[in-house]
């Protein structure tokens, strides 16, 4: 079994669509190999997202894929529920890199598995998740697995981008740094989007990077030990300092895209290589 | 669970006597057990004591057995696809739609393709509908060229050739002195101005905003678009002196707003449509598109709220709403999905609800549903009276049953209320005393008395 204890034939032998409808370079190569190193064949799709028809797309291609008996799916899609469409019109293992601002799954557990590793425990820890999490599937995400996992989770941003009742999700809510980041053992910096950023969300790149972005003057608001997270790819000087960003004694953005390739095997195995036997495989 | 709809039979003639019914009679706010006599095709004579020892010979009768009779419901929004989309909906199977769902009388919105902005619109509508000869059809005017909220449309002229009232249908006029042009210009016509006060700059989201749209990560349309605008809109109404009607309130803030505007006599009414008593934000969970609606689906408080309007009179009216849309328009993600649902065939199940839930008696549902649509709309109908049209709805209020979207006769089946269990069914449709259609569970064939 290409000498990976534990693994099943099925994973070994399985195919895996990596089927993306928005562009995304470190996620799909994360999958692909994850993927590869468990022996799976990957195929790469890449679907135009410019297609004015996107929805009739989106069913042909799952059904058209599906006739082809992929093991897995993986979908992004910019659109929040399309993946869940998706999955309804296919019978093999479906797995959401990404839906619109909904959810990003695969980063929320990498994101937990390298708390983990550095901390111990996700039990008692406070994170403080920064930036743009109206738009963000992985402030989405992390709320529910940070959150089930025994972490205390802050959102940290301006008004503008902070979804409405974001505090039913069981959230505290911030609008400044100060108070944000007191005492948290985590700062969790989102991407700002490109388009957001000029006047219509916030007035500029250089308020939003002197109000939101994380330096060390910020950090320091934080616990001595905080660690700094990003889903990456980072807008360095606008929602990050270089400085922070680099700074491998707090820095753990690298280890994240580590434990992305890890978590991503992992879902692979257990839903492909699960599925002729999942009792025992969940067992 | 099944029925005819008929067509083939001649324009009613003679006299046909529905006898043991438990008659509905919204204007004069009553419900009793009677008869109603028919003749040539308008209603001759009603009551307790009608043929209280049974149908004189040679007349037809009809026993009842005991369902109630009603005003046939009066439709004040109703989208079909024709013309321009015919695969969603013909004027002939919207009709089948209504003659099973009880309605008599339908307004046809404008937004067809092409939109209702010129007089030939109008004239091809009613025409189309002598064809159909089922349920009775109007149509709204556009109340601007091309619904483009800019310029006034020809509001005399459509006037002339029966447009009933006037709207953009589900576009809002956003534009302030547009909607104020408009009001005043309609008063030389004494024209009801119909429309559905939603900011636009505010309203483009997928669903209401809160912590459901959060959660699916979909854009939120916040309530409060809906209230800014039926404010301006009651300062405008102050201003001209125009009729206006604010068609599908659905947030709580807004049935106050309405309520106080009352209050100080301004003359201002408005309907909601049924999924905004019937459901909240909730049904577009998972991302269920048939729950995409315009307005949105909104919080239960606000669900609570509309039923209060509709209970404390705020809310004058119900409409179904009736918009339908193909697959291709609704098996897409949900913000590209198109929003509207069908609702002819379940307007009546789903608002006997509120009499079910003691929210309205009877006659105060057919109020909403009948009575009042036609007198804002000056339709004939919608009433019992002597000499007004035999326009009539038999059904029966215990009838349970589950609404099921592959049994709607409409040409789309994108009902928000799919696999709903309901309470009440109509049995029969009389239009003009003729019966158009007729439950399989209703025998009318009964002798001669």
């Amino acid at each position: 079994m290409l000498g990976i204890e534990g693994l099943s034939p099925e994973t070994i032998s399985g195919t895996v669509i990596n089927l993306f409808f928005e562009n995304s370079t470190r996620t799909r190569t994360s999958f692909e190999v994850a993927a590869k190193r468990l022996g799976s064949d990957v195929i790469n799709m890449d679907v135009a997202t410019s297609s004015v028809k996107k929805g009739e797309t989106l069913l042909d291609t799952a059904m058209t894929l599906n006739a082809m008996r992929p093991d897995a799916i993986v979908v992004r899609h910019a659109e929040s529920g399309a993946v869940n469409l998706l999955s309804q019109k296919v019978n093999c293992t479906v797995i959401n890199a990404g839906d619109g601002q909904h959810e990003h799954p695969t980063q929320a557990l990498l994101d937990a598995l390298t708390i983990r590793r550095r901390r111990g425990s996700l039990q008692g820890l406070l994170v403080a998740i920064c930036g743009d999490i109206m738009h963000s599937r992985v402030a989405r995400s992390n709320i529910h697995l940070l959150q089930i996992m025994g972490a205390r989770v802050r959102v940290v941003g301006p008004p503008t981008l902070m979804p409405t009742d974001i505090d039913r999700m069981g959230v505290e809510v911030h609008y400044n740094m100060k108070t944000g980041l007191k005492d948290v053992d985590i700062v969790m910096m989102l991407r700002l989007q490109t388009e957001r950023m000029q006047g219509s969300f916030v007035p500029s790149i250089s308020e939003y990077f002197r109000f939101f972005g994380l330096d060390h003057e910020k950090l320091k608001i934080a616990k001595p030990d905080a660690l700094v997270m990003h889903p990456g790819p980072m807008n360095r000087g606008v929602e990050i300092d270089s400085e922070v960003a680099d700074d491998l004694d707090r820095s753990i953005i690298h280890e994240q895209v580590e434990m992305g390739v890890a978590v991503r095997m992992a879902c692979l195995d257990a839903l492909i290589g699960g599925r002729r036997n999942s009792i025992g495989a969940a067992a | 669970m099944s029925g005819n709809v008929i067509r083939t039979s001649p324009p009613h003639a003679g006299s046909t006597a529905y006898i043991n019914a438990r008659i509905v009679d919204p204007v004069a706010d009553k419900e009793y057990v009677g008869a109603i006599l028919i003749s040539d095709g308008k209603i001759a004579d009603f009551g307790p004591n009608l043929f209280a020892s049974g149908a004189p010979y040679g007349i037809q009768s009809v026993d009842c057995g005991g369902l109630h009779l009603a005003p046939g419901i009066v439709d004040t929004r109703v989208h079909t696809g024709e013309p321009g989309e015919e695969h969603k909906e013909t004027l002939e199977s919207a009709g089948i739609a209504a003659a099973v769902g009880g309605i008599t009388s339908l307004v046809l919105l404008p937004d067809n393709d092409p939109p209702f902005d010129d007089a030939s619109l109008i004239e091809f509508v009613a025409r189309r509908a002598r064809q159909v000869k089922l349920t009775n059809m109007y149509a709204y005017g556009a109340l601007t060229a091309g619904l483009e909220g800019k310029e006034l449309a020809e509001i005399g002229l459509l006037s002339e050739v029966g447009a009933v009232a006037f709207t953009d249908a589900d576009h809002s006029i956003g534009n302030a002195q547009v909607m104020r042009r408009a009001l005043y210009y309609a008063k030389a016509f004494d024209a009801l101005i119909v429309h559905v006060p939603q900011e636009p700059t505010l309203s483009g989201g997928s669903m209401t905003s809160g912590e459901m749209a959060t959660r699916l990560g979909l854009s939120g349309s916040p309530p409060l678009a809906e209230v800014m605008m039926v404010e301006r809109d009651i300062r405008l109404v102050e201003m001209t002196g125009g009729r206006l009607h604010l068609a599908k309130i659905s947030t709580a803030e807004s049935v106050a707003v309405i309520a106080a505007a009352k209050a100080r006599g301004l003359r201002i009414t408005c309907d909601t449509a049924a999924p905004y008593f019937a459901l909240n934000d909730l049904a577009v969970g998972d991302y269920r598109t048939f729950g995409k609606l315009m307005p949105p689906l909104r919080a239960e408080k606000d669900r609570l709220a509309v039923v209060a309007g509709l209970k404390d009179g705020t809310i004058d009216a119900i409409v179904s709403d009736h918009r339908p849309q193909d697959q291709d328009s609704k098996r897409v993600p949900f913000a590209q999905a198109l929003p509207g649902g069908i609702g002819l065939e379940t307007l009546l199940p789903i608002s006997l609800e509120l009499v079910h839930n003691n929210d309205l008696t009877l006659p105060q549902l057919f109020q909403r549903l009948s009575s009042t649509p036609a007198r804002l709309f000056n339709l004939p109908g919608g009433k019992l009276a002597k000499g007004a049209p035999a326009d009539l709805v038999i059904f029966d209020t215990s009838y349970a049953w589950k609404i099921d979207r592959d049994e709607l006769w409409s040409k789309t089946k994108n009902s928000p209320f799919d696999e709903r269990p309901v309470q009440g069914r109509v049995m029969a449709t009389i239009v003009g005393g003729r019966t158009i259609y007729r439950d399989d569970a209703f025998a009318t064939e009964a002798a001669a008395a």
